[in-house]
């Protein structure tokens, strides 16, 4: 079997959950009534007229856990594939991923003395 | 005044439910079992049915083109009974978690939509798709209206490579545990995209924590995931099933000690990605509305929905995948099974062990609705610190063990053994005394009986 193969039902899956989500919201769109009002298309502000606008700047806390994220997120994709071939690659596959590991930890180490991972 | 006497339903509704709670549960596994010969990848089934389809016709269908033309009918054929089991999956699930709310609340919870009110999820569907489709004028149309679907997809797409018996699976990607983190990041984006898109407070607010949330808990996740993985030295779910055994010893949970913590790490991670209790910040109703889905109305609400009551299933489905040993049934060693390969019996046993993969997936699924109306949903700053405080730490940690665990056991193969007796031991002893002390509990109040009657 080629990879497109294997992967096909990857595609049909997704072609069908999109269809079937668009005919069902299109059979809501004719089933349901059409009737809006101003009131009901601002925004939900429990009940009193709405303040501002909700595009505003956001908090910078949420930038470094992103950043976080992104640095382990990329150590998993490396580890992902060392782990299937650990007992293949022996010792130097394990120290070599050893000195990587150890390098990520350190740095969790370091942001989490800087106080970053501390929510205010 | 009369005592108040509780409504009895009619008899054709009793019948009605009665007729769909029987043939629902057992109509998915039989029709899913029977679709998967055709989905043989040597495409066995597709050419019979196309040799079939040819004589009725009185052409000839057995070109290349027919064949794959075949094949992705037959394939689509099975993505909609798998999405459909998702969707009916969430709507059972949801009746059954508004039951036990209602239990654990002491109150009745719905009752009236046929008998015991088990066809509520078949009235929410209709309501919902007679419901009007609200989009906020200030919102962004087009990102308020695509979000649904990033989401729907993220949860159908999962469906393609968890297994649900021996050999019933849509794809068996030799990716497959990757896979599943991978798609399942699509809800994320869904989730950003309806936040902003709304325009509404309460809904950047709910998105930017999921945000958080979601990528803060997939790295735990991905460190306890590699525990099984190292394990099985595959990334194939149906690999890492076969690695394990049927006894719970033979489990990865109790095979290594490291694995058991993982295992708590990997449900503590995916209660949070899923957005359920007590990790249901971004949604939280009693500070920001409905969080991301605070604008949504009509059927995207329930696209929304119906995803996050499916992630249910996949989170379960995922854990025994990993560590429960899968659809492994007692007394069925590979051999065996091959053996009965082309005999009635194979269906039977394929049966067979659909049943037993999905009483370990709804099994954990009910903790997942026990934790929900137990436990109260805790603060952001804690949220973030039991993520990269501890989880972190300890998935690490675990990872370590592993490696130098697996060197143990190649060195000392007893090792697996005597860790899966004694944990497993362990384990039992810790059931008991659950049950026991919550007999003891049901005892206690024995004074104010609880009156079932209602139901």
């Amino acid at each position: 079997m080629t990879p497109l193969e294997s992967y096909f039902p990857l595609a049909v899956v997704f072609a069908l959950a999109l269809v079937l989500g668009l005919a069902l919201v299109g059979l809501a769109a004719l089933l349901g009534p059409r009737r809006p009002s101003r009131v009901k298309e601002a925004p939900f502000e429990c009940g009193s007229d709405p303040v501002g606008d909700a595009r505003g700047r956001f908090g910078v806390k949420f930038y470094v856990i992103a950043l976080l994220f992104v640095v382990f997120d990329i150590e998993a994709v490396f580890i992902y594939p060392w782990a299937v071939q650990v007992r293949e690659l022996g010792w130097n596959g394990f120290a070599t991923m050893a000195v990587f590991a150890a390098t990520l930890v350190a740095g969790l180490a370091y942001v989490w003395k800087k106080g970053a991972l501390d929510w205010e | 005044m009369a005592p108040y006497q509780p409504k009895s339903d009619p008899k054709w509704l009793v019948a009605l439910t009665l007729a769909v709670a029987l043939t629902v549960p057992f109509l998915f596994p039989v029709l899913i079992l029977l679709s998967m010969p055709l989905a043989e990848p040597s495409g066995g089934g597709v050419t019979l049915a196309l040799r079939w389809l040819g004589n009725v016709l009185g052409t000839d269908l057995s070109g290349p083109v027919a064949h794959d033309v075949g094949t992705a009918v037959v394939l689509l054929l099975i993505a909609f009974l798998f999405i459909n089991f998702g969707a009916i999956f969430s709507g059972i699930c949801v009746w059954w978690e508004r039951r036990i709310a209602g239990r654990m609340q002491s109150r009745i919870g719905p009752n009236r939509q046929g008998l015991g009110g088990f066809l509520v999820w078949v009235a929410d569907a209709v309501k919902f798709l007679l419901k009007e489709d609200l989009v906020p004028a200030e919102a962004d149309s087009l990102l308020f209206r695509i979000a649904p679907y990033f989401v729907l997809t993220g949860f159908a797409l999962t469906f393609v490579v968890l297994p649900f018996g021996h050999s019933v699976v849509m794809a068996d990607l030799n990716v497959g545990v990757f896979y599943i983190t991978s798609v399942t990041a699509l809800v994320v984006v869904g989730i950003l995209i309806s936040g902003w898109s709304s325009n509404s407070k309460w809904a950047l607010f709910g998105g930017m924590r999921s945000a958080a949330q979601v990528v803060s808990y997939e790295i735990p996740a991905g460190l306890a995931v590699f525990v099984p993985v190292l394990m099985a030295g595959s990334l194939s779910m149906q690999d890492i099933i076969r690695a394990q055994g049927a006894a719970p010893w033979d489990w990865f949970i109790f095979r290594n000690p490291a694995a058991l913590v993982a295992f708590f790490v990997l449900f503590t991670s995916q209660l949070a990605e899923a957005n359920r209790t007590p990790f249901d910040l971004p949604e939280a109703e009693s500070e920001l509305v409905a969080g991301y889905l605070s604008e949504y109305s009509g059927f995207r609400f329930a696209l929304f929905f119906m995803s996050e009551f499916g992630n249910i299933w996949v989170m379960s489905a995922l854990a025994t995948t990993l560590f429960f040993g899968g659809w492994q049934v007692p007394g069925m060693p590979a051999a065996a099974i091959s053996a009965l390969k082309g005999t009635g019996a194979w269906w039977g046993w394929q049966l067979v062990s659909m049943a037993v993969f999905a009483v370990k997936t709804l099994l954990l699924a009910n903790v997942v609705i026990w934790l929900r109306w137990t436990l109260p949903r805790i603060r952001i700053d804690q949220m973030m610190t039991l993520s990269w405080k501890y989880l972190v730490p300890i998935g690490f940690v675990c990872l370590i063990f592993t490696l130098f665990w697996q060197l143990g056991v190649g060195a000392a193969p007893g090792l697996e053994l005597a860790s899966g007796v004694a944990l497993s031991v362990g384990a039992l002893f810790v059931v008991i005394a659950f049950f026991r002390r919550v007999f003891k509990n049901v005892t206690d109040v024995r004074g104010d009986a609880i009156d079932l009657s209602n139901w």
